[in-house]
């Protein structure tokens, strides 16, 4: 240590005993400096965390504190006209997780417990987070079964799994096999195409919507208001109190129209065959029945649907989702008569005294159209010719009008728009005309196009339900009610009223009587004691282009249509049944029959007093 | 010599000092285990401290050059001591730190031992006569205070052996080692510490991971420091108010009477608090380096400033820890946190630093 310089303490070095700290007095003050730098390194640490984040930091001492647990809010159940419950529902448990320390290896080891699929899971937490605040914890399952609440009460408080909730939720309860599927829809969680519409406008991502019929046109109504229950936790996720309940709001009971014994009596007639029924009262506009077939199990739907069921159902050839009532687009063959007839009458083309003498077809424009009847109906004015179908008379008819007078016709008595029934995706149906075409293919029309028109083939489409609308109107005597299923919703719309001459309405009235009563085409439609009025019609297909897919149509035979209606004057019930490849109409009649005579029952039944001893109806005979 | 001696010379600032920070510390014990299994530990802590103020008392009475002279013997029954506890000592949280004296009394023998270091670095640096420190009497030095080192290491109690370090490297420093010697322990250091990094233990490891990035592991190791540092801001200004603070009385907050009382400090007395605090440690450091300062001999002064740099070690890791600056130790604060052993131990020290105080009088 020679070349150490000389410590100024150590030259005045004092007597060993009493020299205290001086030999260290330098390093000392160092020291002293020492302190001074520790406590100001922990104070700069407080005055980081307290004075200059302390909302960061408090704010994240209440969610450790407060957790937010949903209260969800049952969704309205629907109920029949007579205030019987269609969709119910039933306590079920949901699966809740917290997400502020949830991470991917918890998911995966959930996924894996309860056989979810892991990509989807992780999709619906990620969709959760970005509009969710962190503590509000997301459902990720529904309606659990036995098996996976064990499985959950098993594994919570496991650090390996999230930290998982059950919440009471409400499962929905659609009727089995199928019944009103279309009509009622279902519900599912909202998509990300959903939630641009302006109708889920308020709705956030997870939460559950109606997604089709009426669960979807009342979606708003049949939501309730979800509650919270907002709870102090300690750290190990016990609650300690309850520091607030928001209950939740139920949502509003929806009462439709429907009737369930005419809609259980149209769903037997219609089992295992492809169509629809649709059953109004022309009094009021309301829905009585309303069918499509093949149908759906919405009850699938209402936990998460697989992936994989769903797409099956997408891609089913018989299109099942399809709500054929309001959205099949077909040509409405002979039932398209009595409009034609009616046009006739009003712009005086056929007098009283016009008849037409078939052969068993025509000529027109160089063309032969045939009769369905070979060898033809001879001489027939408006009531053999309605009542017999006769389409030589209407080539007649149609030629004298021409097309333009028809599609005024058609739509005057509501074709060719939608009839502005309250369920989504009704479709508007065709009513051809020279304008039309020349805007769809920029051709003139031609003459020889008008005598198909006539007998409602050709590029005319019409939905069940704008049939049913329209002959319901008709046999009013000219008083159209827009159809609505909700009953009681609001203030009924002012009727579509047409000045009809009495006696126009009173001829075609007594030809449609005559297709079932006198020997006509709907025979099979009688009923004894009742005065049923009918026409039927048989598409041949004339308008497949509408259904676009090539191989589906070859599959296709001619559709029977069937529409009906009683009694005779003051009619109280109007039916229409489509019959897809049911060949012929009259086949369509007897399921007409069927919910005519059910409607007709339960008034007797009603009037003699005897409710309490009756039994469901069953279709008289089925074929 | 006793006669020379007065109540009035012992250093009543300091001693003020201590109680202060000892009422704190049973305040915010009350407040952090009111209505929990450990709700008596407040009047606990009291008896602890009127222990610790006897043996205060009993100490400063002491010349502490009859201590020095029995340093061997000291250092000998630490030693067997330790052994001891790693034999037959009662495990508790996974580490063998206890022996159990009788019925429900519990000693951590790694703090008495504290003092005996303090002792030995400052018997053993004093009798070095040259003045500057010879490179074999430092490593002769390190050797003795490396073995109960190595023994509390075994607990395993990486925090409480450290703190020996501290003790031995304040002496040394004040000895005067050249500055090419700080250079060559520099170097060993970072020599030694892959090797001392492959004997630690897993989760001594994860707390320095942990320590690192909080957020690698919020349930597991980082979830104390997350928790604390939670509820060390959500304190703010002026604090929550005694028994208020959500994550003391919850328990999100870890061990809030013990290790991480200092987070339930800043919790519920909020920055102000915190400032008053550390203000009293900061003068009760100030207080023991002045006692160095006037101390009458080497001894002294090495005994008062192995004190110090002990207290200021420990404020630093244990502080520091709650408002996740440092990793995550089981070093209590000292005066404040619930333990026996620890505030015994303490108030031996500042026993021993009041007899030096004492004997400045002395002839």
């Amino acid at each position: 240590m020679a070349f150490d310089g000389p410590d100024p303490h150590e030259l005045l070095r004092p007597i060993p005993r009493r020299e205290g700290a001086r030999f260290a007095a330098g390093r000392i003050a160092v020291f002293q400096y020492l302190i001074a730098g520790v406590f100001l390194f922990l104070l700069s640490g407080f005055w980081e965390l307290q004075v200059r984040n302390p909302a960061f930091y408090s704010e994240r001492a209440e969610r450790n504190r407060i957790k937010a647990l949903p209260i969800l809010a049952p969704r309205g159940r629907i109920l029949d006209r007579e205030g019987r419950v269609m969709v119910d529902n039933q306590a079920s448990f949901s699966l809740a997780l917290s997400r502020e320390s949830l991470d991917e290896e918890q998911l995966r080891a959930l996924a894996d417990g309860l056989g979810l699929d892991f990509d989807d899971l992780v999709a619906r937490v990620e969709r959760f987070d970005r509009t969710h605040p962190k503590y509000e914890p997301v459902i990720v399952k529904e309606e659990l079964t036995p098996g996976e609440l064990a499985f959950v009460e098993a594994h919570r408080g496991d650090a390996r799994y999230p930290d998982m909730e059950l919440i009471n939720a409400h499962r929905r309860l659609y009727p089995r096999g199928g019944v009103a599927a279309h009509l009622l829809g279902y519900i599912g969680e909202i998509s990300e195409a959903e939630l641009n519409l302006l109708e889920f406008v308020q709705r956030e991502p997870g939460d559950v919507i109606g997604k089709s019929g009426v669960e979807r046109q009342y979606d708003s109504l049949l939501t309730g208001i979800d509650g919270e229950r907002r709870v102090v936790v300690d750290s190990i996720g016990r609650e300690r109190e309850v520091i607030g309940v928001k209950e939740a709001v139920p949502g509003r009971d929806l009462r439709l129209t429907i009737d369930l014994d005419l809609q259980a009596v149209a769903e037997l007639a219609m089992d295992g065959r492809r169509g629809a029924v649709v059953a109004l009262d022309p009094r009021t506009g309301e829905v009585l029945a309303m069918v499509s077939r093949p149908a759906f199990d919405p009850n699938r739907f209402a936990g998460r649907i697989r992936s994989k069921e769903w797409r099956a159902l997408l891609s089913d050839p018989d299109k099942p989702l399809l709500n054929r009532a309001i959205q099949a687009q077909l040509a409405p063959g002979s039932t398209f008569k009595p409009i034609v007839a009616l046009a006739g009458l009003e712009l005086g083309v056929i007098g009283p005294d016009f008849r037409v003498t078939c052969h068993g077809g025509a000529n027109y424009y160089g063309r032969f159209f045939r009769c369905h009847r070979a060898g033809g109906h001879g001489s027939v004015g408006l009531y053999r010719a309605l009542a017999d179908s006769c389409d030589v008379y209407f080539y007649a008819v149609g030629n004298r009008l021409g097309i333009d007078n028809i599609a005024r016709y058609a739509e005057m008595v509501g074709l060719g728009r939608r009839t502005g029934i309250d369920l989504p995706g009704e479709a508007a149906g065709l009513v051809p005309s020279t304008r039309w075409k020349l805007r769809t293919f920029r051709q003139k029309w031609y003459a020889g196009e008008t005598i198909s028109v006539a007998i409602g083939q050709g590029a005319l489409t019409v939905t069940p339900l704008q049939l049913a609308y329209a002959i319901g109107g008709l046999a009013m005597g000219g008083v159209w009610r827009r159809p609505h299923v909700a009953l009681n919703a609001g203030r009924p719309d002012e009727p579509h009223r047409i000045s009809l001459d009495p006696s126009h309405a009173e001829a075609i009235t007594e030809a449609l009587w005559a297709v079932v009563n006198d020997g006509g085409t709907g025979l099979r439609a009688r009923l004894p004691g009742i005065e049923v009025c009918g026409k039927t019609g048989t598409s041949q297909l004339a308008s497949m282009r509408a259904l676009r897919n090539r191989e589906l149509a070859e599959k296709l035979k001619d559709n029977a249509w069937f529409v009906g209606y009683a009694p005779k004057h003051n009619p109280e019930i109007v039916v229409v049944a489509l019959f897809e490849g049911g060949e012929h109409g009259h086949l369509a009649a007897p399921i007409v029959r069927d919910v005519i005579k059910a409607y007709f029952d339960k008034k007797e039944r009603r009037r003699s007093g005897r409710m309490l001893a009756w039994r469901k109806p069953v279709p008289a005979s089925r074929r | 010599m006793a006669h020379y001696r007065s109540l009035r010379d012992m250093d009543w600032g300091l001693m003020a000092l201590t109680l202060l920070l000892c009422a704190l510390g049973v305040l915010q014990i009350y407040s952090a285990t009111h209505g929990t299994e450990f709700r008596d530990a407040w009047w606990k802590q009291i008896v602890w401290v009127g222990a610790g103020a006897g043996i205060l008392f009993l100490v400063a009475g002491v010349d502490y050059h009859h201590l020095l002279d029995r340093v061997p013997w000291l250092y000998g029954l630490s030693l067997g001591t330790l052994v001891t506890v790693l034999v037959v000592g009662d495990r508790i949280f996974g580490s063998k730190r206890w022996i159990t004296l009788f019925d429900g009394f519990r000693i951590q023998v790694s703090e008495p031992v504290k003092v005996v270091i303090i002792l030995l670095v400052a018997q053993y640096l004093a009798g070095v006569k040259s003045d500057r420190l010879q490179v074999g009497d430092f490593l002769k030095l390190c050797g003795l205070v490396a073995v109960p080192a190595l023994l509390v290491m075994q607990q395993p109690d990486l925090g409480t052996s450290l703190t020996y370090g501290v003790i031995l490297l304040a002496g040394v420093f004040l000895a005067g080692l050249p500055a090419r010697h700080w250079l060559a322990i520099a170097l060993a250091g970072a020599i030694l510490l892959p090797v001392g990094w492959s004997l630690l233990k897993d989760y001594q490891k994860a707390r320095i991971y942990t320590f690192v990035n909080p957020n690698r592991d919020p349930l597991g190791a980082g979830y104390q420091v997350i928790q604390s540092k939670i509820a060390v801001g959500s304190g703010g200004l002026w604090g929550k108010g005694v028994t208020q603070g959500s994550q003391t009385q919850l328990r999100f907050l870890p061990v809030p009477h013990t290790d991480f009382l200092f987070a339930a400090f800043g919790e519920e007395h909020g920055f102000a608090g915190v400032v008053f605090a550390l203000g009293l440690y900061f003068l009760l450091l100030m207080q023991i380096v002045q006692n160095a300062q006037r101390a009458p001999d080497r001894a002294g002064v090495y005994i008062c400033m192995g004190v110090a740099a002990l207290l200021l070690f420990q404020l630093l890791v244990n502080v520091g820890m709650v408002i996740g600056r440092m990793p995550t130790t089981g070093l209590p604060l000292p005066l404040m946190s619930y333990g026996g052993s620890s505030t015994l131990a303490v108030f031996a020290m500042l026993g021993l630093v009041n007899s030096v105080r004492l004997q400045r009088f002395v002839n």
